[in-house]
């Protein structure tokens, strides 16, 4: 197990038993210094002036481009295109790339355990282009339908997009052996990695996709900054959806002509202090190696399943084995109400997540508008999930259940 | 202690059986109430004799605190003509949002939801019935 809460400031704080990371993660103490430090010293904008707080602010921006290549295993840093985040990656993939190639009835596959960040941008592509969406169910143990997959396959969708980790049940789909199989059939094969990236090692070599989107906020970073990687052939399909400044080579007043990738796609002034703060949070993950981030989730979230599962009346939505799934558990507790629980829980400082979590399609699917969730990071221990159980058994007695 | 305050047993017994949950034929009034939020859900229908509400309906799905609020409220306005309803809706909302309120008395039942003053994020859920009845009201 970890031991890294003295990393985080906001622990000392009072944020208590914060289960609410698959949300987003709190930060280490080295990622706030590095933004700090940097604003206030070399800052300036960045790919404009000749001077020299312009220089090196431009090549600590474009160090956090070649520390994310890094992270997730790229070739090269001009695979990584630094946005907003998760949403903003995958809105650019739907629109930019599937706005230019998706023709009238081309499929687009994706799952119903999808986050509404990859099913409402394909909706919008679809409605421009006369393309159909189309849904991989899940199985009754909260994993995606493997066989389901294979049939959908069959009908040769266009798009292939599916979640690395589910937000909601936690479960983790084989994306390499998706995405090889997907590609054969001539799918481009899109991947949220928002949940999964922060979790566990992850290789985009080894998965074989061609696009991959992630947060910097749920990866111990800042808000307002995240990576949409991509196959350099599949980013020189893709159009900008946004124009501006940084992201042309020549402007005449009738038209213009765009940079090379990845810049085309980082119109006007990009988040350069959050860049150097996602370089930090890549730092402190590797510095603590991401296959003992992984370790420490598998472990926590063996130790949270079997503790949840002695609960009475208690209902976990997603595996109940620790197997193929991360640190994301939704779960119910008799009658009581998602939010109520919330507020009980609350009361001993802990922190869960009550609602639809962007997934409504998943939820209908399971048949409840809302769950709690309860999610793991790094500076999670044991303490919080007792902390967890007390709060549940309070509950209990309150409700009378 | 302060979490018994809030779910206390009559909101709880709301809670579980709510009152008053069939839909009504042909209401004279109707509103739906969504809390985006959180994805709680009210309607609310009403027939009236007159200036008299003769028939209500609050169904819904969501919290403790929504439900037994909606449930309480069905129960509350029955009888109570047009003019009764809007002040008693003011009057409830006004106590739970305002600082000081010690207007329990004229609640009865509902007075239990005022433990919810102490949980700022919760009063929504108390008031979605009764904002959904304003808008049935004033439609
Ligand atoms: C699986 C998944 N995809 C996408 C997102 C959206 O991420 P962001 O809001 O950072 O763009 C989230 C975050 O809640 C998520 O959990």
């Amino acid at each position: 197990m970890l031991d890294v809460r003295q990393d985080f400031p906001a622990i000392a704080a009072g944020a208590g038993h914060f289960l609410d990371s698959a949300a987003s993660a709190l930060k280490p103490r080295a990622v706030l210094e590095a933004m700090n430090q940097f604003a206030g010293t070399v800052y300036a904008n960045v790919h404009r002036g000749a001077y020299r707080l312009s220089t090196t602010s431009t090549e600590l921006y474009e160090k956090a481009r070649s520390r994310a290549a890094e992270f997730i295993g790229a070739s090269n840093p001009d695979e990584v295109v630094l946005c907003r985040g998760t949403t903003t990656g995958l809105n650019m993939v739907a629109a930019g790339w599937g706005g230019e190639h998706l023709r009238p009835g081309d499929r687009i596959l994706l799952t119903v355990m999808e986050h509404h960040a990859n099913i409402v941008p394909w909706q919008m592509v679809a409605r421009r282009t006369g393309a159909v969406l189309d849904y991989v169910g899940i199985t009754e143990d909260g994993h995606l339908d493997r066989d389901g997959f294979v049939r959908k396959l069959d009908l040769q969708p266009r798009v292939v997009a599916f979640t690395g980790m589910s937000n909601v049940l936690g479960s983790i789909p084989p994306a390499a052996a998706l995405a090889e199989a997907a590609r054969a059939t001539g799918a481009l094969v899109v991947v949220d990695g928002a949940q999964l990236v922060p979790h566990r090692p992850v290789d985009v070599q080894s998965i074989g996709a061609d696009f991959l989107a992630f947060s910097g906020h749920k990866l111990l970073g800042p808000t307002g900054i995240g990576v949409l990687w991509g196959r350099p052939e599949r980013l020189e399909e893709m159009e900008p959806t946004e124009g501006g400044g940084e992201m042309i080579a020549n402007v005449e007043l009738d038209h213009s002509t765009w940079a090379r990738i990845p810049h085309r796609f980082e119109a006007g002034t990009p988040p350069i202090i959050e860049a150097v703060g996602l370089t930090a949070a890549f730092d402190y993950l590797d510095e603590i190696g991401m296959e003992s981030v992984a370790a420490h989730d598998a472990e926590l979230t063996n130790y949270a399943l079997k503790r949840l599962s002695e609960v009475e009346q208690l209902r976990i939505q997603g595996p109940l084995t620790g197997e193929d799934r991360g640190g994301a558990i939704s779960f119910t507790l008799g009658d009581v109400h998602p939010h109520d629980l919330a507020t009980i829980l609350d009361q001993r400082q802990v922190s869960v997540r009550a609602g639809h979590h962007c997934a409504k399609p998943l939820m209908r699917v399971l048949g409840m508008p809302a769950t709690a969730r309860a999610s793991i990071s790094v500076y999670t221990n044991n303490e919080d999930i007792d902390a967890l159980i007390s709060g549940l058994e309070e509950a209990s007695g309150l409700f009378g259940i | 202690m302060a979490l018994e305050e809030l779910y206390r047993e009559v909101i709880l017994d709301h809670y579980r059986n709510p009152r008053n949950r069939t839909a009504l034929e042909e209401p004279h009034a109707a509103a739906e109430g969504v809390n985006p939020l959180c994805g709680d859900e009210v309607t609310v229908e009403l027939t009236f004799g007159g200036d008299v509400v003769a028939g209500v309906s609050v169904r819904g799905h969501g919290c403790s605190i929504s439900q037994s609020s909606g449930s309480m409220m069905g129960e509350a306005i029955k009888g109570l003509d047009r003019e009764a309803i809007s002040v008693l809706s003011r009057r409830f909302q006004e106590s739970l949002t305002s600082e000081d309120s010690n207007s329990e008395s004229e609640f009865g039942e509902l007075a239990a939801l005022q433990g919810v003053r102490r949980y700022p994020v919760r009063v929504k859920c108390a008031l979605l019935p009764w904002t959904t009845l304003d808008e049935a009201l004033s439609a």
